[in-house]
């Protein structure tokens, strides 16, 4: 089968075109870089089906970040049949730069316009002839939003497809052009593929390409003395950027006829609504403010259950429900629902009917309490449905996100938080990944590939857990509800709110941590294209949304379903493989044997009976966040006969409370080390595919070390002023400090030492 | 005399005359249009002064006063 790779600048609409030449889904963004790695798919309307296949965007075939050694390493060493080279028609000339470059190679190549919807819409046109004509290479203006002339495009690559061409190129000032014939003879008597390439960006002083040709370098050092540029000297890498730029704004500066109207309306407004819409947006002063609104806004619409605080005022209004299962879906006495969770509450509450359902339709059948109804209600169902339940409020929170890059304000809010960023060592880019943490770890994780830095990648992916997700949601949620009951305190939102601040700052601090030791570097170069506002796509928005939710429910359909059915076999059998008590379960035996290490946090060896279960719950987290409540209310109902589990599992907590008779610090400590400590499965396996290998085991420690320290000294701090005070809350409070303190000191003295081997 | 671009005023343009700096950045630079001979309007600063956006070749770059100073500019007088 034929291959043809889309390259081209990011941003420029190659993955819009991929998906309407495919049929397929990938996602679309208005922000520099949403394809990360390489994807194809199969255009069927030809005479034989051809592999299309996108590469990520570049700028030029000197690569910069991890994802665009992919594009340039695939049209060099896979050799595709055709090369279709997207170039927007509203950024003409930086977009052909990367195109003097392509056409170096030895491969066909076919120029695809697109955006030319955009371009006569402002009443401008092209004339395609002219850039074929100077290029020598076919020329086809297409629209592959409004799919137009994709067939064309198609035809004309596969004519292309059929011949084969040689790279040419457009440096042509008399010095240079004899370097680089010389360097192409060298490179032709060693049989390399694709010489006059090679020879360029030898020439150019390459990384990749000094690195592979050592040998040559002396020669093109020499020329370099001797070469004397007017203006550059002997700055070749100048020299021929400067020669591609000039060759393209001599020969293309004319390609788009400007209408008259158009004309004239640029002299007299020169600013266009994506600029009036930016002036408001990045504003000096509101900028920062706008964001922080928007911001909460997302997440109050998503997980507020007290609507614009308007209490319960339009309750009235709202069906209730009374008495059927969805009572409580659209108010509450506290207030209205977000839609978020109004979606949320449809879905838990329809599950919660259906196992009801099930459970009742099976007493009945196979009589009161037979081990296989608990194994499909309380194993089975129980745990898919806790996935499920979340799946909405996940997507709303997408859909908030997606909406903000579709329009092209992520990359504005890059731009405004890039200055604070600086200050813990990182770009304003790293923002994005981080604040989509909130949401879930997996896409957040997948998203830092846009970060040039490696080390800033590290660090990015590592705090990226802390930024508590959707499903430690109701981790809080129940333990602080839980706490409050037992131990009479009143706000539960305040310990909520607090352990999201203890998550930020921990991650702020491990950042300041990292940045200054093992991930040590300046905050990397921020040199970012501002794409243009525009209105969201509808349909690149449902894609995204779509492939969010398969992704979702393949994942609790997958690793979900199997551990609740290992956790219900593991807390309903012993060690003899017979049904037995929970209390002599495998599960409680290998919770008791982990129970004592987390004697520091506060829910260790100190605890009574039951203690064990929290280790056992802290455990079971590791596979999903879900599990840690969902442990409970399995163990709940073994300690407490008849127990009657609530939906947010505050009874579950109260039933852990005060069974084990754990502290109020121990417990809060509790939610700060399932917060901070090693994330689910999923979220584990993707940090290791984003990783490079052998960073994964330190990620692993990393995480540990976090959470213990973290939580211990959560329990510490909390301990002093219990009232159960215990004599060594002080001083260990002080150790924390002072450890603290010394780490800071370490750390300015390892950097000056750094710093001066350096010089 | 040649004026750094991140001393520039919001709303002045000028005429890139050399760009300073080595290796990977410099060459980041030239790959986004900011080559000697290209013309820079500063759009505006961030919120906090700092990093900066700028129309060059018809499009809008933001980059951060650190990478702006490697670029020297001749001030275009206003018309």
């Amino acid at each position: 089968m034929k291959r043809f790779a889309l390259a081209g600048n990011p941003n420029c609409g190659k993955t819009t075109l991929f998906n309407n030449l495919t049929g397929s889904t990938a996602h679309v963004g208005n922000w520099p870089g949403v394809t990360v790695e390489k994807k194809d798919g199969v255009y069927k309307k030809l005479s034989e089906p051809i592999k299309i296949i996108d590469l990520p965007g570049i700028y030029s075939l000197s690569p910069y970040t991890s994802e665009e050694v992919i594009s340039r390493n695939y049209i060099l060493d896979e050799k595709p049949d055709c090369v279709i080279n997207i170039v927007d028609a509203t950024n003409l000339e930086r977009n052909l730069y990367l195109t003097t470059q392509l056409l170096e190679i030895d491969v066909p190549v076919v120029v695809a316009v697109n955006m030319m919807d955009v371009l006569e819409k402002n009443g401008d046109s092209l004339d395609e002839k002219v850039l074929e004509k100077k290029l020598g290479v076919p020329v086809v203006k297409i629209s592959a939003l409004e799919e137009a002339n994709l067939k064309e495009l198609m035809e004309r690559a596969f004519e292309a497809s059929e011949k084969k061409r040689e790279g040419v190129t457009v440096l042509e000032s008399k010095d240079l052009k004899h370097l680089v014939g010389d360097v192409k003879i060298a490179f032709k008597g060693k049989k390399v593929e694709n010489p006059l390439f090679h020879a360029i960006k030898l020439v150019e002083n390459d990384e990749i390409e000094a690195k592979m040709h050592e040998e040559l370098l002396p020669m093109v050092e020499e020329f370099k003395q001797t070469l004397h540029d007017e203006t550059f000297g002997n700055d070749i890498e100048a020299i021929i950027a400067d020669e591609r730029y000039n060759y393209i704004s001599k020969n293309f500066s004319k390609v788009i006829v400007h209408s008259e109207l158009a004309e004239n309306e640029k002299k007299e407004v020169k600013e266009t609504k994506s600029d009036r819409i930016d002036k408001v947006l990045t504003h000096k002063v509101w900028g920062l403010l706008i964001f922080a609104v928007i911001l909460f806004f997302v997440f109050h619409l998503t997980f507020s259950e007290n609507l614009f605080f308007l209490g319960g005022l339009f309750k009235d209004a709202a069906p209730s429900f009374e008495g059927s299962i969805y009572e409580g879906l659209f108010w509450t006495d506290g207030g209205i629902n977000s839609p978020g969770v109004i979606l949320f509450n449809f879905f838990d509450m329809s599950f919660s009917a259906i196992i009801d359902a099930v459970s009742g339709a099976m007493a009945s059948g196979l009589g009161e309490g037979h081990w296989l109804t608990g194994f499909l209600c309380d194993g089975v169902l129980s745990g898919l449905f806790a996935i499920l339940g979340f799946l909405p409020q996940i997507l709303v929170l997408f859909l908030f996100f997606s909406t903000m890059e579709d329009t092209g304000y992520m990359a504005r809010v890059a731009f405004i938080l890039d200055r604070i960023f600086r200050k813990f060592g990182l770009s304003g880019r790293a923002f994005i990944p981080m604040i989509m943490g909130f949401g879930c770890s997996v896409p957040a994780m997948i998203n830092t590939r846009t970060l040039a830095d490696e080390h800033e990648k590290v660090a990015t992916i590592r705090v990226i857990p802390f930024f508590s997700c959707g499903a430690k949601l109701p981790i809080l949620v129940a333990i602080a509800g839980g706490v409050c009951e037992v131990f009479g305190f009143s706000s539960v939102d305040v310990i909520t709110y607090s352990m999201y601040v203890v998550g930020v700052i921990t991650a702020i601090i491990a950042v300041l941590i990292m940045r200054h030791s093992t991930q040590r570097g300046e905050a990397a170069p921020f040199i970012m294209e501002l794409p243009q506002y525009h209105w969201p796509q509808f349909r690149a928005l449902m894609i995204h949304l779509w492939d969010k939710a398969k992704h979702f429910v393949k994942k609790a359909f997958t690793i979900i379903l199997a551990s609740t059915i290992i956790i219900w076999f593991l807390s309903n059998f012993g060690w003899d493989w017979q049904m037995c008590e929970m209390e002599d379960s495998i599960l409680a035996s290998i919770g008791k044997f982990i129970q004592p290490l987390f004697t520091p946090l506060g829910f260790g060896s100190q605890l009574s009976a039951f203690g064990w279960v929290f280790a056992v719950a802290a455990i079971t987290g590791l596979i999903a966040k879900e599990n840690v409540i969902a442990t409970f209310s399995v163990l709940a109902a073994a300690i407490v006969a008849g127990f009657e589990g609530t939906e947010e599992g505050v009874a579950e907590a109260v039933v852990m409370i005060t069974n084990t008779g754990i502290t109020w610090p121990g417990a809060i400590a509790f939610i700060a080390f399932n917060m901070l400590t090693i994330p689910c499965f999923a979220a584990c396996a993707t940090a290791k595919g984003e990783l490079q290998k052998g960073t994964f085991k330190w990620t692993l420690l990393f995480w540990i070390v976090a959470s213990f320290i973290g939580a211990s000294f959560v329990y510490c701090f909390l301990s002093m002023f219990s009232t159960d005070t215990l004599a060594w809350a002080i001083p260990c409070t002080a150790v924390f400090i002072a450890l603290g303190v010394l780490t800071v000191f370490y750390l300015r003295h390892y950097e000056r030492k750094q710093d001066s081997k350096l010089a | 005399m040649l004026k750094k671009l991140d001393e520039f005023q919001i709303g002045e343009t000028g005429l890139i005359k050399k760009v300073e700096g080595e290796g990977r950045l410099r060459r980041r630079l030239f790959d986004m249009g900011v080559t000697p001979g290209a013309t820079v309007y500063l759009r505006k600063k961030a919120p906090l002064g700092d990093p900066l956006e700028v129309t060059i070749r018809g499009y809008e770059l933001t980059l951060r006063k650190s990478e702006a100073a490697l670029v020297l500019l001749e001030v275009e007088e206003k018309k």
